[in-house]
């Protein structure tokens, strides 16, 4: 039976678009058919960190006011045979993503793909709605900040309460915390909030925590998802967030401060 | 010319009251059984109105020393507001004590004049009124006492509204006209209302208004209080400075005391 996994935050510039990359990405790499959905109508993204912005033809909306076959809009991703993106319409008015369209655009992908992952835009509007009713499963990206976890705090209540699985009775949105641009020594000095304070306050399951990371910018600029780089720490995050996603139990890394080597401090090696 | 609000408003209204229906002259008999019965149910009596029936021993010449039952009541967390039935003699000797008369319930439903004749045989023993000794081993009375209990508290409440998943933020629970219990966190920019009382088992973020109608008996009973603002029946407060040592992160609770919000520690 095909996922609907919903990746959203409420708050901008957490790293939706960047996780829903590495983690349609982590999936098809480990084999499951995988389709990520741009929602982002007017600002999409997406397909800029995907490195396909330049094959977008036809977009969601296309699709949703039967300009183009469903089939026609999908761009399989350069580097994974398993993943399609559908992007988003750079031009069109949001109001046109319809629920009505969405359900059935998914309902058609439900036949073809293993895991569908909606790429949320920022905020409670229209669009983020949309997203996140048809879900199955959602990833709530947070960073260590007051702010943004007091709009993941929001968006699970709405996940709690409008989301098609509650509407309808059914058994509720399983949620999944996951904290990005996490830095440990700013946690260490109580500039950031800790991983523990976010789940005292948020309180569902942790399902990564993905370090802060220079990588992540070069990656975003060369449209190449993060989890494609050899050995950087993003990377190995991104793929245990995948693991543990494909039911894998794996101990958390990346929450702790590294301490430095003798030899590192010497040479002055990163 | 402006005009001058009027001192007070008479208004009719229907209030739920308990009614102690007497069987028996025999006070010491009484008294033991009440007391037995409220052993059994500590705190269920206090200062709560009830009505003396005495349709059961009317049938008797026999007075019963009020003053002294009212002293014996009042013992046991009853205020006595008036009788209800009994004879013309046992009626006078209520007045005579401080004690209201209330109209008979069922001289008022049948009509007037055959409703004494209904009153004396309702005297002439106990058979008239069997289900009501409502005073005896409970064990023999549980049938019983749920509708009583019941006739009390319907009209005015609903049942507690529960809530067992987290109150995030921007989620608003009302329970109308009902008690509301929180057994999961409420987050901050979460708001619980409730016209009765409010408890929550797990922190409180949020905002917690109880007696939304203006029930200045309703209270706030939380776990760990973190709260944005706590409020009983229109009053509140917010805590723009953080809360005070003796409270943050305790168990309080919060109500009206002389016309002010009151916060205290709750004894561990």
């Amino acid at each position: 039976m095909a996922k609907v996994i919903v990746v959203t935050s409420g708050k901008g510039g957490v790293g939706k678009t960047t996780t829903s990359a590495n983690f349609s990405t982590g999936l098809a790499m480990r084999g499951n058919k995988t389709v990520v959905i741009d929602f982002d109508v007017g600002l999409r993204n997406l397909d800029l960190i995907m490195g396909c912005e330049r094959r977008v033809v036809f977009d969601i909306i296309n699709v949703i006011n039967g300009d183009a076959a469903l089939k026609r809009a999908l761009i399989k991703d350069k580097h994974c045979d398993n993943l399609y993106v559908l992007p988003a319409s750079q031009t069109r008015d949001k109001d046109a993503l319809s629920l009505e369209g969405v359900g059935k655009i998914l309902d058609e992908l439900k036949e073809d793909f293993d895991c569908i992952v909606c790429d949320s835009p920022a905020g409670i509007e229209h669009g983020a709605f949309t997203a996140m009713y048809y879900a199955d499963e959602a990833l709530v990206v947070t960073n260590p900040e007051v702010s943004s976890v007091r709009d993941s705090d929001r968006i699970l209540g709405i996940l709690a309460a409008k989301s098609k699985r509650a509407v309808e009775g059914l058994e509720p949105v399983k949620e999944h915390l996951l904290v990005t641009r996490y830095d440990p020594k700013r946690v260490a000095s109580g500039e950031m909030l800790s991983v523990d304070d976010i789940q005292e306050i948020l309180r569902i399951p942790l399902i990564g925590v993905i370090p802060e990371s220079e990588a992540i910018l070069q990656s975003s600029n060369s449209g190449t998802p993060a989890i494609h780089t050899e050995k950087t720490d993003v990377a190995e995050a991104y793929k245990d967030v995948v693991a543990r996603f494909m039911g894998e139990d794996l101990p958390m890394r990346f929450t702790t401060a590294e301490k430095q080597s003798f030899l590192k401090r010497l040479f002055g090696g990163r | 010319m402006p005009r001058e609000e009027p001192a007070f408003k008479i208004k009719n209204s229907t209030v739920p009251v308990f009614v102690i229906h007497i069987t028996t002259l025999d006070m010491d008999r009484l008294k033991r059984e009440l007391e037995k019965r409220s052993a059994q149910m500590p705190g269920f009596f206090t200062n709560t109105p009830v009505v003396l029936g005495l349709a059961g021993i009317a049938g008797s010449d026999a007075v019963p020393d009020f003053t002294d039952l009212v002293r014996f009541l009042v013992a046991h967390g009853m205020r006595v507001a008036g009788v209800q039935s009994g004879s013309e003699g046992q009626r006078l000797a209520a007045t005579m004590a401080g004690l209201g008369i209330f109209p008979d319930t069922a001289a008022r439903g049948a009509s007037p004049p055959k409703a004494p004749a209904e009153e004396t045989p309702a005297g002439t023993g106990t058979p008239v009124q069997p289900e009501l000794p409502g005073l005896e081993v409970p064990a023999a009375a549980p049938a019983e006492q749920p509708p009583a209990a019941e006739t009390a508290a319907q009209p005015t409440q609903r049942p507690t509204l529960v809530i067992d998943k987290p109150v995030r933020a921007g989620q608003r629970i009302h329970a109308e006209g009902a008690n509301l219990v929180v057994l999961a966190i409420v987050n901050a920019g979460a708001e619980l209302i409730a016209d009765g009382d409010i408890h929550i088992y797990a922190p409180l973020r949020g905002r917690a208004l109880a007696g939304a109608r203006g029930n200045e008996g309703a209270r706030i009973f939380v776990q760990s209080l973190e709260a944005e603002l706590v409020s009983v029946a229109g009053l509140f407060q917010v805590f723009e400075e953080g809360l005070p040592d003796n409270l943050r992160g305790k168990a309080v609770q919060v109500f009206l005391k002389d016309g002010r919000l009151k916060l205290e520690p709750l004894r561990q």
